[in-house]
């Protein structure tokens, strides 16, 4: 029985990840921001197999309570093996262009908090020499571009900084994932029209699920992404600007 | 994690059958406190599931999507009695139910179906004889009424609320979670015997020799006439004591674009239904899991689209059992005759009628089969429906996209009543579908 902690449990992609290691027995520690939809995900998951789903309600940017939530997981599953960090916003592009508060907000969420989250965990698996930690990054961070790189820039933070943590980690047996999910139909992005590049979020998931599995290092999904964001990365930027 | 309470999204949408289409603005409600907000804040709704009826029972202009609302509520591997919300579909229900020795305890033929709409449409299975319909099996639903009250109902609390919402095609309120008594199985696999009928007499004789046995389902082949009209190949099956409780769930296979309908002409679909009768033996018995058996055409993902851009619509209709067997010669001889038919259809044995006001099974026979969509197979509808009428039966309103309103009101004679208990509950002018005006409810 695998211990999970997953950070942003009410996330449509975190929720399918959770589905799935509740059918194979694991326990698991939800943490959200909203208490009746966590509530209602426990109970599920209980049903659907969980050895346990314990929810813990916060909002993930009050940082100086990450350790404290921490300490919880640890003590009601026994200590903690795997970690997801999936919580997030999706920026308003333009709110954010016309207000600094609006995007340090959304730097807050998606990149601060996550980094916050990192420092603790990475510490505590790096004492026992032990331990997966798989966060939600995305494509979005492998190229600032004028419709989100508020969003993206935060990404890209969380890119780097899991690249330089899964390094330092390597030699202490912890394994760092960064996924990069593509466009996915969740509520996130419910106002996008959905073309033949939108995937579904449980099908996301069992990639996710495999790649954490596997101890994968860095992870697009789907994969065909990867393709999609070397041929962006290459554009150069003279022509990349003017698209 | 946003902080909306719900997302929506402009885009067309339509039944399995692909026609009608609509725009709808599609709603999906986060959890289930958030459907209340939209009741009030909309002009009128109808709430959609997996969109797998076939007709426009679930188009309107806006939309409530049940798909964030998939949990589990409660489930009690002691007794089978399970509480979901209604957006979990059949097939969720039995990955984590078989495993402990539940199935449910009626399915219709495919899994890809919400508790929702099965309730909305007290779907029946094939075993209707001997189980009745879904509804039959609901302990109690909570359901969001048009004046933002959320009542608990069930045969004995509210049981006119509850008789209307089964069967009631989502129109007295959006159905929020249910409670359903399971049956205890013990196994994952059904032993199936074939049973060769050489028209449609020896196979209505078929079902009622076999009448005892819990699941029977016929496939008649719809392109054979006269002496042979009704050739079918009868399927009994019992739930088997062993082979385990392993659902052995497998992907689908995906049909990712529409084909052009013709690959499946009059000429290769006779082909076929000679190579499988002569394939198929009499009195043959083998064992099957679960998910085969009774979801055959849930191996291929998007199999609807087979039938081209176009769309198909889906038939079902049932006669009585008086003079059915006759009734049903004559019909299937229209059917022939048009030259419009799909090369299979499905034939069933339906027990008594239950008490919900807009359920479609009455005790005799009930026939479904695909029409691949065009004008002149509305008008070739229209004079089945008429048929159907006068032989006392009716058509099943899941499937239908082109019923007239006459037809409906003459076939359904508690429709009146179902009117009433919706204006006693505030459904009037606040649930809709694109079906239920045409069919001229209010």
């Amino acid at each position: 029985m695998k211990k999970t902690l997953v950070i942003g449990a009410t996330s449509a992609i975190a929720e399918h990840c959770a589905r799935l290691w509740a059918a194979r027995g694991d326990a698991l520690y939800l943490v959200a921001r909203n208490e009746e939809r966590l509530k209602t995900i426990a109970a599920d998951l209980k049903v659907r197999g969980a050895a346990q789903a314990h929810s813990y309600c916060m909002d993930l940017n009050d940082m100086e309570n990450h350790a404290d939530m921490l300490d919880a997981a640890e003590a009601a599953m026994d200590g903690v093996d795997t970690v997801l960090i999936a919580h997030g916003t999706l920026s308003n592009q333009k709110t954010c262009e016309q207000s600094v508060g609006e995007t340090l907000a959304e730097i807050n969420t998606n990149a601060l908090s996550t980094i916050s989250l990192l420092t603790h965990i990475a510490n505590r698996f790096e004492s026992k020499q032990a331990g997966t930690i798989a966060v939600i990054s995305s494509v979005a961070g492998d190229r600032g571009r004028a419709s989100n790189y508020v969003y993206g820039s935060a990404k890209a933070m969380v890119t780097s900084f899991t690249s330089g943590l899964r390094q330092r980690l390597h030699k202490s047996n912890v394994a760092v994932v960064t996924i990069k999910p593509g466009f996915v139909d969740t509520p996130m992005t419910a106002s996008f029209k959905k073309g033949l590049l939108w995937a579904k979020p449980a099908a996301v998931a069992a990639k996710i699920v495999r790649a954490i599995d596997k101890r994968k290092d860095e992870v697009y999904v789907p994969a065909f992404w990867w393709t999609v964001m070397a041929v962006i990365k290459l554009v150069p930027t003279q022509l990349f600007k003017k698209l | 994690m946003t902080a909306t309470a719900q997302t929506a999204i402009t885009t067309t949408i339509s039944g399995w059958g692909g026609y009608p289409t609509q725009d709808a603005q599609v709603i999906t409600p986060l959890s289930i406190s958030a459907y209340k907000t939209h009741i009030q804040q909309e002009e009128k709704v109808i709430a959609r599931g997996m969109g797998r009826s076939y007709g426009d029972s679930a188009n309107a202009a806006t939309v409530l999507q049940t798909t964030y609302c998939d949990h589990f509520i409660a489930f009690d591997t002691a007794t089978g009695l399970l509480t979901v919300e209604a957006g979990l579909t059949l097939r969720d229900i039995l990955k984590v139910t078989v495993k402990h020795g539940w199935f449910l305890p009626v399915t219709p033929g495919t899994s890809f179906v919400t508790v929702g709409g099965a309730i909305a449409s007290d779907v029946h299975g094939k075993n209707h004889h001997v189980a009745g319909t879904f509804g039959q099996h609901v302990v109690s639903i909570t359901v969001l009424l048009g004046t933002g009250e959320v009542v608990t109902t069930s045969p004995t609390q509210l049981p006119d609320l509850f008789h209307a919402t089964c069967g009631g095609m989502g129109l007295t309120g959006v159905i929020l979670t249910a409670t359903i008594q399971l049956t205890p199985v013990k196994s994952a696999y059904i032993t199936q015997k074939t049973i060769k009928a050489g028209s449609i007499e020896e196979a209505c004789e078929a079902f009622e020799a076999n009448s005892s046995s819990t699941y029977s389902v016929a496939w008649i082949d719809c392109l054979t006439t006269g002496k042979h009209l009704g050739r079918s190949v009868l399927m009994v099956g019992e739930h088997s004591d062993s082979g385990g409780l392993d659902l052995a769930i497998k992907a689908p296979i995906s049909i990712p674009i529409h084909t052009p309908a013709a690959l499946l002409n009059s000429l290769t679909m006779r082909a076929f239904n000679g190579a499988y009768w002569t394939k198929v033996a009499h009195n043959k018995t083998q064992t099957i899991p679960l998910l085969p058996y009774f979801y055959p055409l849930d191996a291929i993902g998007g199999w609807n689209k087979l039938y081209g851009k176009a769309g198909f619509a889906q038939y079902q209709f049932v006669l009585p059992k008086a003079d059915g067997v006759g009734n049903m010669r004559k019909i299937l001889t229209q059917i022939a005759q048009s030259g419009a038919g799909s090369f299979l259809a499905v034939l069933k044995q339906f027990g008594p009628a239950n008490q919900n006001l807009l359920s479609f099974p009455i005790e005799g026979y009930t026939l479904a089969l695909d029409f691949k969509m065009s004008p002149s197979v509305i008008d070739l509808l229209h004079r089945l429906d008429d048929m159907v009428a006068d032989m006392g039966g009716r058509v099943y309103l899941t499937k239908d996209a082109v019923m007239r309103e006459a037809s409906f009101k003459t076939t359904y004679p508690k429709w009146q009543e179902f009117e009433k208990m919706r204006q006693k509950y505030g459904a009037i002018s606040k649930f809709a579908s694109a079906q239920s005006k045409r069919l001229g409810l209010a």
